[in-house]
């Protein structure tokens, strides 16, 4: 492309000291009264929680909706419960409430280190896990955590409640199965009993999107893998599992050389791509790596108990 | 329009604001609170950073309509006679250099030293890592706060970490 070929600027998509449009505003008490909202208002409507991806977005006007229905003050969405072998955790729940929960350090460890390395402390504070979920990143680092842990997402509306794996819900970049009419209400999550798990990522300053990331739950039985399960953000349209990797791996001693080989095939499962964060190349490098590093703290932590 | 009433460094505040008002815009436009920083606008510098009823945020991703019955701290209402032992420390370390930024790391030093009194030189990077400074660097700023929290020894501490 030549100089005089690059399009000018847009003035207005760069303006971010202000939301440069207005629009209806609700601010919703009660679960009842956002899903009638959303149920009239369908996709003119987007959902405010901590705000940090979609005020940036309104912003810049890449997204203009005409009515916004601040969730914030709805009582009854912000938990963190022990249910049996799960744990469930209200969609409005703060990043900064999951890094400080001790239920998910003990039985999420993957999501505890995953919330600790995003953003900033004021960040955390503000962005909301559901949010995170439902901006369908592919660097959304709470999505591999999560999907190791086999979760599920309930998904709400004035019909009632579907539940939906996490690994159904994400379909491509910003794009998720919730119906107009539907908000995510909560994440049910497998408590890891039986193993352990942890996350890994690279990102290029410290409160930076990942670059790639991972995540690894494993179950070992006298050194051998029993079971394991591998996720990885940002090196496809949407975070997804390795399950052909995860398959090869069962079965194999944990400190062999087969492991790294098995590791290999994880190319065959991602599509990377090059971008102002990182090249593709890099990130199928990396990519074997974070898995690699993730699985030596998941196996640490059974072993140790660790949870460093 | 919505009517809108919380209060700011202590005192009352009332105002009819759009929903799309942000809280920078309110707090420096409305009430002349200058200390609040705009940078980046877009949750990467954190030199809006306020404290809203003890928690850190960033008043440029903050709906002012959100903060309604809430209580917002800005760096103008930390002390009303005397300096902060964070802020004196800071002066005493010579912890700024053009002053875009300090307002946004004395707040989140505050808060670290209400939150955590005796930290580690690895809670002071955590905890300041969400503001960016682009003169100073961060050398001094960690031994300012180290040095204001009950951590005490500040010099030895960062020059080691």
């Amino acid at each position: 492309m030549v100089v005089s070929e690059i399009p000018p600027i847009n003035i207005t998509a760069r303006n971010t000291r202000i939301i440069p449009f207005e629009y209806e505003y609700y601010e919703p008490r009660s679960l009842k009264e956002v899903l009638e909202l959303l149920d009239r208002y369908g996709d003119q409507a987007r959902i405010l929680a901590g705000g940090t991806d979609l005020l940036v977005k309104m912003k810049a006007r890449l997204v203009e909706p005409r009515v916004v229905i601040n969730v914030k003050k709805i009582d009854g969405l912000r938990y963190i419960v022990e249910d049996g072998e799960q744990v469930r955790i209200g969609a409005l729940t703060r990043l900064r409430d999951v890094e400080n929960s001790e239920l998910v350090k003990k039985y999420i460890p993957a999501l505890h280190d995953a919330v600790k390395s995003m953003g900033s402390i004021q960040i955390r504070n503000m962005a909301t896990i559901g949010g995170n979920l439902c901006n369908a990143s592919p660097a959304a680092d709470t999505a591999p955590p999560l999907l190791v842990h086999n979760a599920k997402v309930v998904l709400s509306s004035v019909g009632g409640d579907r539940v939906l794996p996490l690994a159904e819900f994400f379909k491509g970049p910003g794009l998720t199965m919730l119906k107009p009419n539907e908000l995510l209400r909560e994440i049910i999550v497998e408590k890891s009993i039986a193993g352990s798990s942890a996350f890994k990522k690279v990102s290029r300053v410290a409160v930076d999107l990942a670059i790639a990331s991972a995540a690894v739950y494993v179950e070992v039985e006298d050194g051998f893998i029993r079971n394991a399960r591998i996720a990885l953000g940002s090196v496809a349209p949407k975070p997804l599992r390795a399950v052909k990797t995860e398959s090869l791996l069962r079965g194999l001693r944990i400190d062999s050389r087969e492991v790294l080989n098995a590791l290999k095939t994880i190319d065959e499962e991602i599509s990377p791509i090059t971008d102002v964060r990182s090249t593709a190349e890099y990130r199928r490098y990396a990519s074997k790596v974070l898995v690699l590093d993730a699985l030596e703290v998941a196996y640490a932590r059974l072993k140790g108990g660790v949870h460093g | 329009m919505v009517r809108v009433s919380f209060r700011v460094n202590g005192e009352p505040v009332e105002f009819d604001v759009k929903p799309s008002e942000l809280l920078i815009n309110t707090l420096r436009e409305k009430l002349g609170l200058t200390s609040v920083r705009y940078g980046c606008g877009i949750g990467e510098c954190g030199n809006c950073t306020v404290l809203v009823n003890g928690e850190p945020v960033l008043a440029c991703l903050t709906l002012t309509v959100d903060v309604d019955g809430c209580e917002v701290l800005t760096v103008e209402g930390l002390s009303k006679s005397e300096l902060t032992r964070v802020q004196k420390a800071f002066i005493e370390e010579g912890a700024v250099q053009c002053g875009y930024c300090t307002p946004a790391f004395i707040l989140m030093a505050e808060y670290l030293v209400r939150s955590k009194p005796e930290p580690s030189i690895d809670d002071v990077r955590e905890y300041l890592k969400g503001v960016l400074c682009r003169c100073t660097g961060y050398v001094n700023i960690f031994k300012a706060v180290l040095k204001a929290s009950g951590s005490g020894r500040g010099r030895e501490r960062v020059d080691k970490g």
